[in-house]
């Protein structure tokens, strides 16, 4: 299986609510509330670090969760929000835009 | 319960400002008939002011952020000033009459991923429209301005205000909205000016007007259900809270004056001098507004309308008192529901025995 690489889409709202992370799409406004492992994948989803390595490192050692079901989770959790255009995926890392540009 | 009602309920819970409406200037290039503000500046925020509230208002936990005015655009520094809400990823709404956006402005609305930005629309025809905006030329600009926002995929919203001089133009601007794709929205709602003077308040569109609208179905939907007479108050009515203001709402003017609503101008603050936290937390005028339950309003606890009705409790403020009526919201139960309200009955009952002091013309 090739890496997945994910990234937070610009176009989104975000903020921390009683521990759990509110996400907003403008582009189509769909709202998400994320737990506290979905956070923890969604504030490391810098599109450089391999989606399997968040999950090893972010997810397994600080929740004490099976490798298996943990990925299976993440995998489903990434599907859903890239679907909904919130987290970009690839396979190969890349750089989300700082802050939106001005194009002339 | 909706996802969005559930994040409500836990912010109330945890005391978090959800939302915040942020006048970024009262300065307005257009003098609409109906507004209630001062449009001179007095020392307006600065943009090292604004981008620090911006941070404590994230820290604090506020998600929803209206930036509006005043008209937005007049400040030079407003892309920076959004630019810096997006960074702190707020869902921005934007409040504009949109006269000054061109392409790239709307461009730009785009890019920094603008939730939704609302124009206001008075009449599709220009000579009533610019009339109340008093800027020849403003309908064809607004109109545009939302062409282009649209066609760079934002989400517009058409704000329809209406008074006694666009009476009967809604219909025109409603299908103005559906021609340009746009949400639309009608509110038949004048304020009383911010220093109170109430001059402006002739503007408000009269009772049968009013039943008019609300029994359009073109407007309301399921008319029947929406002036169905108010059921028997329950016991979770009286312990209810009438809005979100103070509870999970707040306004923040131009020069840094906290309220708990644009609509609800009772000073609670001012964060030039104290944190927005500070104030949220610890001001005795929000926490007077948080405390005031449906079972303390005097009048309206006895009203058969308690438990659907609009009563706005910044009008009531604006009226007298903050645990009063507002007459306004009074006159909407009524026309809706052709049931007179608790505050009209009384109003009545006290003409019906005639002036307390009467004076007798001396006969020579
Ligand atoms: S009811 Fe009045 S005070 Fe409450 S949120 Fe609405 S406008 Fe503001
Ligand atoms: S109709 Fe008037 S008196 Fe009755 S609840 Fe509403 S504001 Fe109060």
């Amino acid at each position: 299986m090739s890496e997945k690489y994910i990234a937070r889409s610009s176009q989104i709202a975000a903020r921390m609510l009683g521990g759990e992370m509110m996400v907003m799409s403008s582009v189509d406004s769909t709202f998400f509330t994320l737990n506290e492992v979905a956070t923890v994948i969604w504030q490391a989803a810098d599109g450089h670090t391999p989606l399997a390595e968040i999950v090893a490192r972010n997810v397994c050692d600080e929740f004490e969760v099976d490798i298996d079901i943990a990925r299976r989770d993440a995998e489903q959790f990434v599907n859903e929000l890239s679907h909904h255009g919130i987290l970009l995926v690839s396979d190969c890392p890349f750089d989300i835009s700082p802050g939106p540009v001005e194009a002339a | 319960m909706s996802l969005m009602q559930e994040m409500n309920e836990r912010a109330l819970e945890l005391g978090v400002p959800l939302g915040v409406h942020l006048d970024v200037t009262y300065r307005c290039n257009e003098r609409c008939v109906h507004c209630y503000l001062d449009h001179d500046d007095h020392g307006e925020l600065t943009t090292v002011e604004i981008k620090d509230i911006l941070q404590q208002l994230a820290e604090a936990g506020t998600f929803f952020l209206t930036l509006s005015g005043g008209e937005v655009l007049m400040r030079r520094d407003f892309f920076e000033i959004l630019e810096h809400a997006r960074d702190l990823k707020f869902n921005v709404r934007i409040k504009t009459n949109g006269v000054m956006i061109r392409k790239s402005e709307a461009r730009r609305m785009r890019d920094l991923g603008v939730e939704q930005v609302q124009v206001s629309i008075y009449s599709r025809r220009p000579e009533i429209h610019d009339a109340i905006t008093k800027l020849p030329g403003s309908l064809k600009r607004s109109i545009e301005a939302i062409r282009l926002l649209k066609s760079q995929g934002l989400k517009v919203a058409i704000a329809n205000v209406l008074m006694t001089v666009n009476m009967g133009e809604h219909a025109g601007v409603q299908a103005l909205a559906q021609e340009l794709g746009v949400v639309y929205t009608l509110d038949p709602t004048i304020t009383p000016k911010i220093d109170g003077d109430t001059s402006i308040l002739n503007l408000r569109i009269p009772g049968s007007e009013l039943k008019a609208v609300f029994h359009n179905k073109d407007l309301v939907g399921n008319v029947e259900e929406f002036c169905a007479p108010p059921p028997k108050p329950g016991e979770d009515v009286m312990e209810g809270y009438p809005c979100s203001a103070g509870h999970t709402a707040a306004y923040i003017t131009p020069y840094g004056d906290v309220f708990p609503c644009v609509q609800f101008p009772l000073p609670s603050g001012n964060v030039r001098r104290q944190k927005f936290m500070y104030i949220w937390r610890n001001s005795p005028e929000l926490n007077e507004v948080r405390s005031i339950r449906a079972k303390d309003l005097p009048v309206c606890s006895t009203c058969s309308h308690v438990g659907t009705c609009t009563r706005c409790p910044g009008l009531a403020y604006l009226e007298g008192s903050m645990r009063g009526p507002s007459t306004a919201d009074c006159e909407k139960s009524f026309q809706r529901t052709g049931i007179l309200s608790a505050n009209m009955l009384r109003k009545a009952h006290a003409h019906s025995h005639g002036p307390l002091i009467q004076i007798q013309p001396f006969a020579a």
